[in-house]
């Protein structure tokens, strides 16, 4: 809709009288209402100098108020383009740059506030991450609501992350760019010439239309964008007078049909070069990152793994293979195999060499002299330059660039095609290896996690075997990583579904847990599926408020706290630099520690309004408690239980 | 940054220098819990000495107090920061060992959780 520059109410005869009340928006009150007499706020000494609010005000260019009312907003139809694409959840946290569409979302039509539905969120970093959760467990985009400049600041971090993690969202940020007809004051410190500019570097695509139509195929196309591997978060800056502005009465509006394109898959050549590669290989392995992005990328990852009898690592940025399948093993296997093929692997090199964090910063490979190394990445599709998640260079003999997933497939034929009697065997013998590692890894598991099983604060072995216990006979998801207990979920669980794990943040950035967990969740809730949440102290502390989300949208979460009152990587990385300069450990704990006082997360979740049990340092108590929290989850709650537990 | 695993493999390959170390019949295991804390070991090994994906299962059945000795004071290679004489004694290099060796070993299939 274009703007039209002549507003048809004159506010400076409007405010006739009325400066020294201030308002930067004058109205009559109503009869009956405080200082109401049906008149203008006129009756105040017209000799009264005016406050700066009023000066501002009167200084102001009006705003056209006919063209607000008169027909359909616009932001109605920028909601229609939401239902269209069938965005289920918005993530706000009120603007009032986003106001008109916020006041469409929840007032417009038989499914107001339906779909989408609005998501309070008390920080548009929490409100980017739990999208992140609930994008890894459905597959697709939550829309975020946010103030321009301020909320696009404060989501930034958490944005970031996603575009590390390869997750689609679509941004929505509120913004006033016509500088003749925006309030002035908080409004135009909240505008900005190019609102996108400071998040351009880790979203894939950003645009601010400038018509409602605009809009339409700017969402549309943003869609197609975020959903096309690599996915990546996209933002969509929204004029604030095309929001509050009806629709022009001669303005044909139409949404685009939304295609998602297939996403891209390996040249048959190549594809068949690696297929023959593999087949030839003594001892061939896979290396699984976020190799699958749905359940049938796990169905094919098991079906090529049976096909080669090869080991598979699974270096969980997903859940990409069954953790008890016999061919699922440990790192170890790089190191022997002559033949790797990494499958979107986000650090080809870190996954391939090591590098020792030590003074004398010893780097070596991991590999077996010979062995040849080959990629299925969406990644060598897509990079920026400036942040460096594309991680550091790893040369390989095979580079496919494509989207994994989709590629599997034709790998699966190709492998078919190229298997032989001599290499089936070769498989048959490997399995047989592999099946008996696989029995011996889980009883060393279980002899590990039996040390120090009474002992105060509790082992992460017995946290995570007591959680077990109880979810076990339930349709279960982790939303939350396992790496900081010491992987002890995905040793003694058994994962063998697409969506009992959801991965890490991607970028690494705190305070992604507890949110990202919370959009887990509710993505869950749809299914009825159990949610756990083995959430660390530290990250709960960034922002809390992500509790109250869960309490007030009512989705069902069991919380355990892997409370070890530290951020404990560093108390490790402060205690090194120490020793190594010779200085000791006995002061890492300053800047570390999360102690005098200790937080009582118990405490903080009946401030949200949620149960809280704990803080719960004997383990035998662990047990009834995980059961009464399940019980509220089934009924329908978030839970929260503190656990006073060991640092890893 | 993640901090990576100190596999077994590598300190056991660590080659064993008597470096004096009391057996852990002269030492004070009690004192040596306190130590072990004192001394941050608990940070990446667990309050135990269990283990975890950042620091090997020292406890129960450690290696032997030597090993254990020469690994604190030449893991240089390793991740694990090296600990000089400066900053641990000998003596609490073997209090430390005689806690660790006196931590009980518990079987799995005495612990219903652990049966599956």
């Amino acid at each position: 809709m274009a703007q039209d520059a002549t507003p048809n109410l004159n506010r400076r005869k409007f405010l006739t009288g009325t400066a020294v009340a201030g308002a930067a928006v004058s109205l009559t009150p109503p009869a009956g209402t405080p200082g109401g007499n049906g008149q203008a706020l006129a009756q105040t000494p017209k000799a009264a100098p005016p406050s700066a609010a009023a000066m501002r005000a009167e200084s102001a260019q009006p705003v056209a108020y006919s063209h607000m009312l008169d027909g359909k907003p616009g932001s109605d139809f920028m909601v229609d383009v939401l239902r269209a694409l069938d965005i289920e959840y918005v993530a706000t946290n009120p603007a009032s740059s986003c106001r008109g569409i916020h006041e469409s979302i929840i007032n417009y039509g038989p499914e107001a506030n339906k779909k989408p539905e609005l998501l309070t969120v008390m920080h548009e970093e929490s409100g980017t991450a739990m999208a992140h959760g609930y994008a890894k467990v459905t597959g697709k985009p939550m829309a975020l609501l946010f103030h321009g400049t301020v909320g696009v600041q404060h989501a930034s971090m958490a944005l970031y992350n996603a575009w590390c993690d390869r997750v689609p969202m679509i941004m929505l940020s509120g913004n006033h760019i016509d500088a003749a007809h925006r309030l002035p004051n908080v409004p135009t410190y909240h505008a900005a010439q190019d609102p996108n500019a400071m998040v351009r570097d880790f979203t894939k695509w950003d645009d601010q239309p400038m018509s409602l139509q605009a809009y339409a195929e700017a969402m549309v196309r943003a869609y197609k964008i975020t959903m096309t591997p690599p996915m990546e978060p996209v933002a969509i800056s929204l004029d604030g007078h095309l929001q509050e502005h009806a629709i022009g009465k001669n303005e044909k509006l139409k949404i685009p049909k939304l295609v998602i394109p297939s996403p891209p898959t390996g040249d048959s050549g190549s594809v068949k070069e690696l297929a023959q590669l593999l087949v030839g290989a003594e001892y061939p392995i896979l290396v699984v990152d976020r190799a699958a992005r749905t359940a049938k990328g796990m169905t094919l990852l098991v079906e090529l793994a049976e096909l080669l009898g090869c080991g598979v690592v699974d270096l969980y940025g997903r859940q990409n293979f069954p953790n008890r399948h016999h061919l699922a093993t440990g790192p170890a296997a790089i190191g022997r195999a002559d033949v790797i093929l990494g499958l979107e692997v986000a650090d080809y090199w870190g996954t391939v060499n090591q590098y020792m964090d030590n003074p004398e910063q010893v780097q070596k490979s991991r590999l077996k002299p010979g062995a040849k190394l080959a990629s299925i990445t969406a990644q060598d599709l897509y990079i920026r330059a400036n942040y460096q998640d594309f991680q550091r260079f790893q040369e390989v003999d095979v580079a496919i660039a494509a989207d994994a997933e989709a590629t599997l497939p034709g790998l699966i034929e190709a492998v078919k095609s190229a298997m032989t009697a001599s290499a089936k065997s070769k498989a048959e013998q490997r399995v047989a290896a592999f099946k008996k590692a696989k029995a011996e890894a889980a009883a060393r598991s279980r002899a590990e996690a039996a040390h120090a099983w009474d002992a105060s604060p509790i082992t992460t072995a017995r946290l995570s075997a007591e959680i077990w216990n109880v979810i076990k006979d339930h349709d279960w998801a982790l939303v939350s990583r396992d790496s900081g207990q010491s992987n002890w979920p995905h040793r003694l669980w058994n994962f063998d579904k697409y969506y009992q794990y959801i991965g890490h943040s991607g970028g690494a950035g705190v305070g992604y847990g507890l949110p990202a967990a919370v959009g887990g969740a509710l993505a869950h809730r749809a299914h009825g599926r159990l949610a756990v949440n083995i959430q660390s102290d530290g990250d709960a502390c960034f922002a809390p408020g992500a509790l109250w989300t869960a309490m007030h949208h009512k989705i069902p979460m069991l919380t355990v706290m892997h409370n070890n009152r530290a951020y404990h990587q560093e108390v490790m990385h402060l205690q090194r630099l120490g020793n190594w300069r010779q200085r000791g450990v006995d002061r890492a704990h300053i800047g570390t520690t999360i102690d005098n006082p200790f937080v009582d997360f118990s405490k903080l979740a009946g401030g949200f309004g949620m149960k809280g049990f704990g803080p719960i340092t004997d383990p035998k108590e662990l047990g009834p408690v995980l059961k009464q929290a399940v019980q509220i989850v089934k009924a329908g709650e978030p839970v929260l239980i503190d656990v006073v537990s060991q640092p890893r | 940054m993640n901090l990576p695993t100190i596999s077994a493999a590598a300190i056991a390959s660590i080659a064993c220098t008597v470096l004096g170390v009391g057996g852990a019949s002269a030492a004070d295991a009690k004192k040596g819990q306190q130590l072990f804390i004192t001394y941050g070991c608990y940070a990446c090994h667990g309050y135990n000495g269990q283990g975890a994906n950042v620091g090997v299962k020292l406890a129960p059945d450690p290696m032997a107090a030597d090993a254990l000795a020469n690994y604190i004071r030449n893991s240089a290679s390793a991740m694990m920061p090296p600990y000089s004489e400066k900053l641990v004694s000998n003596a609490d290099v073997a209090d430390i060992h005689a806690w660790l060796a006196s931590q009980p070993k518990l079987d799995p299939k005495n612990i219903p959780l652990l049966k599956e």
